[in-house]
């Protein structure tokens, strides 16, 4: 195993180990944790078995095999940040809403 | 302004003002208290849109008749409300629109901001059909069929434009009235020069979106 398995090895198990740890303290929900626990996975099974990479660089039909990590994470990174912005727009009306019922009812109980 | 809305009297119909305060910093709530008029006080800060819905469902739940929306910033005369409540009245039309631009008479603001309204006015013709030759003011007066309608949905930012076209595809009726208006006394526009393009393009593309959207739904 070279070096930079390990090193690899050991940052992916950081990771997990953070991610358990905000799930355990209630700091992160459960869904969003899905995919960011998925991504550790993933992580682990290319930093383990090294050829994996190659192999599907190969079958991608990819000459430079690490572009295909680039790719991949940017893609699962970019539909992750479309999710968290539909999330923020729904907490937007969320909060407006609960605003304005806070609004009445202190008109209401004076 | 309060108490201009307050020596208002129309035939056959009661006012009550009401202020909201959308969790100002400045000194808005101490001032609202020792004038002791009705307002009602946000937690948090909404901006205009969020506020401005706020009163309609106010006016809902008070199972008032109509319902207007008034510059406090004392753009908008309390005495040309009548021009805005009659046509209501004689159920001429659902929503009822003060404009600067009818008769070309008081304050006419800038070039720049002409052209913008122009736009708009441009827009929600294309849009909706609707010819609002002012389709940014924000005096406007509504019965109980657009409150209604209003509660459901409320643009945030800079609602004005985008409301027309939400009210037409609700199937409202609306008119202008020509009004004349002062060049506002105090406070700033909610609309800054450096945010003008922004603010086009957005209230654009809200219009546009709510369009299709509200098309497809049937």
């Amino acid at each position: 195993m070279d070096k930079i398995q390990i090193i690899a090895i050991i940052a992916v198990l950081f990771f997990i180990g953070l991610i358990t740890r905000f799930i355990m303290k209630g700091k992160l929900r459960t869904e969003y944790s899905i995919i960011w626990g998925l991504m550790a996975v993933i992580f682990l099974v290319f930093s383990v078995w090294r050829q994996s990479l190659d192999m599907l660089a190969n079958f991608f039909g990819v000459y430079y095999a690490p572009s295909l990590i680039f790719i991949f994470f940017f893609f699962m990174i970019f539909i992750f940040l479309i999710h968290l912005s539909v999330v923020n727009s729904k907490q937007h009306d969320q909060i407006k809403k609960l605003a304005q019922e806070i609004s009445l009812l202190k008109e209401k109980s004076l | 302004m309060y108490y201009e809305l307050q020596m208002l009297k129309l035939e056959g119909c009661s006012i009550s003002p009401l202020f909201i305060n959308d969790h100002s910093t400045d000194s808005t709530y101490e001032k609202l208290t020792e004038m002791k008029v009705k307002f009602l006080d946000n937690p948090i800060n909404i901006g205009i849109g969020g506020s401005v819905q706020l009163g309609f469902m106010y006016a809902e739940e008070n199972n008032f008749d109509f319902a207007v929306q008034i510059d406090g910033d004392g753009q908008h005369p309390p005495k040309e409300l009548n021009k805005l409540l009659t046509p209501l009245f004689n159920k001429e039309a659902d929503v009822l629109i003060g404009s600067r631009f009818i008769d070309k008479i008081g304050f006419q603001s800038s070039p720049l901001r002409r052209f913008g309204i122009n736009f708009f006015s441009h827009l929600n013709k294309f849009l909706v059909g609707a010819s609002i030759k002012d389709p940014t003011s924000g005096y406007r007066a509504y019965n109980k069929k657009a409150i209604l309608e209003l509660i459901q949905y409320y643009p945030d930012e800079y609602p004005e434009p985008e409301a027309i076209v939400y009210l037409v595809h609700k199937g409202l009726k609306i008119k202008e009235v020509s009004v004349v208006m002062n060049e506002r006394l105090m406070g700033v526009s909610s609309i800054k020069s450096f945010s003008t393009i922004y603010y086009m393009v957005k209230v654009s593309l809200n219009s546009i979106f709510l369009h299709l959207k509200m098309r497809s739904n049937g």
